[in-house]
């Protein structure tokens, strides 16, 4: 769901790791793929927004990067799986990251399994799974900020084998033990879930019990998920 | 040929418009402004609709020069809005219907807007920055339907700006948002503000609260002016908005009020020149609230057969955008 285009002209390799390609442009950065002391290396570059004023795009590049790098390690140690941070350069604000291969996302699973006329029931154990990662990403005080189905990758998924779940672009990311903004990390995903995948309001709350199951602190958090969906506007009306 | 009219006064202007397939007749509007420091409430809002409409629609016609049997269809805003401005504009809209013998149409506000900006500015399917008093969405056509893809998660960006306005008494008129805009120009130094995007949406009342406790505090320092802060606060909230847009865009244009403001255009711009985008904005006859986008709106859905049988011709403040 995130703007993404192909290659936006212009851009070459970061100067910190020469013969990169470029894989895309997000919005919030552009993706390199490259080697790096003999490993393939994901390179996110958070380049300068030249419409936003220079003082707050210093402060937001910088304080997210760092952000990034602290929430991924903090996940990490917790046992959650996340892409390895090789190496972060600070003057330039890219992050070198592990690349991830042989996975695919997990809207892409969703939207096959889908496709092939399985039913979502089948679903049922990765959404428990997921549910169960958010939860103990969440009792570490990391807020991923930007939670999607694309944001979660599948590695090494076979029939009857699950793979690996493994947490991708924490770009939005940040350390906070407050129950609100837990709250609306949640609300973020759920919204993404659900207009992304039609249909999947069981599947949803599956994730969301075994959330609640998982967590120590899950009761504020939901509490706060149910005030945050009344707080927007023109919310019961159905047009 | 089809033409119909449209009645808008879900906020506090009053406006009604005339449109013949694609070409506006007629747009003729007025705006209720309220003294510095306050904002329009619904009651005194809509006795200033009901004071105001019978002549506006007088304009409309004699400017379109039309009599009410050349008319088709009557559209009307059936929300989202405040209740008795919107209930008011309505009983007009359902009484002339009746008296002419005409069909009436139904229309969301918000679409109205989409609408009009296609209209006007040609786009085909563009992903739509949709800002005003009252709406902060950033949607998109997907699967058969206008779609939310990011929105506020508690106030409008134009109701963040109204209410600044009113703490540090800038005037109502012609709004408190060109005169920000004005303000800000002059602004020079940049006072650090929250910044709350969170994932494809935002939050922008954290900042109001952060900038009403602090702005007479740091203006009777002589920290900043006001015009830094007016300046600021475009920036951080501005900033913001391209932010989201750029997470789901593919194409866009802007529509509402606040969307006039030529420093967001210039955001909007650049940001669309790094992607290879296209930037559609509308001007400000069309993109403050006015008759004509409504007409236009419920022009497409007359065409489609989409009628408003009598019983169904209430009006709701709640109104989310999906249509087609």
């Amino acid at each position: 769901m995130a703007g993404m285009d192909g290659g936006s002209g212009g851009a070459v390799a970061p100067p910190s790791l020469p013969g990169a390609q470029l894989l895309k442009q997000g919005a919030e950065a552009r993706v390199y793929r490259g080697r790096f002391l003999g490993k393939s290396t994901i390179v996110k570059e958070r380049f300068p927004k030249r419409y936003r004023h220079p003082v707050l795009d210093e402060k937001l590049t910088k304080r997210r990067t760092a952000q990034e790098v602290r929430s991924i390690l903090r996940c990490r140690k917790a046992g959650i799986s996340a892409p390895v941070v090789y190496f972060v350069d600070y003057t330039t604000n890219c992050i070198f990251l592990e690349e991830i291969t042989d996975s695919i996302t997990i809207r892409e699973h969703i939207t096959s399994t889908q496709a092939s006329g399985r039913s979502t029931e089948t679903l049922y154990g990765l959404a428990d799974r997921i549910g169960q990662i958010l939860a103990k990403m969440h009792d570490e005080d990391v807020v991923h900020g930007d939670l999607t189905t694309s944001n979660m990758l599948l590695v090494g998924e076979e029939d009857g084998k699950p793979g690996k779940l493994v947490l991708i672009d924490f770009g939005l990311s940040y350390i906070s033990a407050l129950p609100e903004d837990k709250g609306v990390d949640m609300y973020v995903l759920e919204k993404a879930f659900l207009s992304t995948h039609p249909n999947t309001e069981a599947l949803f709350q599956r994730l969301l019990k075994s959330y609640i199951a998982a967590s120590k602190k899950a009761p504020a958090v939901i509490k706060k998920l149910d005030e945050v969906r009344l707080r927007g506007r023109k919310r019961s009306m159905v047009g | 040929m089809t033409i119909v009219i449209g009645f808008e006064g879900s906020a506090n202007k009053i406006g009604i418009g005339i449109v013949k397939d694609g070409e506006v007749l007629s747009n003729p509007r007025r705006t209720y402004i309220t003294p510095p420091g306050q904002g329009f409430l619904p009651s005194e809002t809509a006795r200033h609709h009901r004071g105001a409409i019978l002549t506006v629609l007088r304009e409309a016609l004699d400017e379109a020069r039309l009599k009410p049997s050349d008319i088709d269809c009557v559209a009307y805003t059936k929300g989202p809005g405040m209740g008795a401005p919107l209930v008011t504009v309505a009983l007009v809209a359902r009484t002339v219907a009746q008296l002419w013998g005409k069909p009436l149409v139904g229309v969301n506000h918000c679409i109205g807007h989409i609408e009009m900006g296609r209209l006007i500015t040609g786009a085909n399917n563009p992903t739509v920055l949709y800002v005003s008093g009252g709406n902060t969405q950033v949607i998109a056509y997907s699967e058969r339907r206008y779609r939310i893809f990011g929105e506020t998660i508690d106030i409008a960006v134009g109701n963040c700006l109204d209410r600044f306005a009113r703490v540090i008494k800038i005037s109502n008129d012609p709004s408190p948002g060109y005169n920000i805009e004005q303000m800000a120009k002059k602004g020079k130094q940049y006072v650090e503000l929250p910044y709350t995007v969170k994932g494809m949406d935002v939050s922008f009342s954290g900042i109001l609260s952060f900038i009403e406790e602090a702005a007479h505090k740091m203006l009777s320092s002589g920290q900043c002016t006001a015009e830094d802060l007016c300046f600021s606060l475009q920036e951080t909230l501005f900033s913001m908005l391209v932010e989201i847009t750029e997470r789901a865009m593919a194409s866009l244009w802007l529509s509402g009020g606040p969307d006039c403001n030529l420093r967001l255009q210039e955001m909007m711009g650049v940001m669309c020149e790094e992607r290879g985008a296209r930037l559609f904005a509308t001007d400000e006859r069309f993109c403050i609230d006015n008759g004509a986008m409504i007409a236009q709106a419920g022009w497409e859905m007359f065409r489609v057969g989409q009628i408003t049988e009598l019983p169904d011709s209430w009006i709701t403040q709640r109104y989310r955008t999906t249509w087609r």
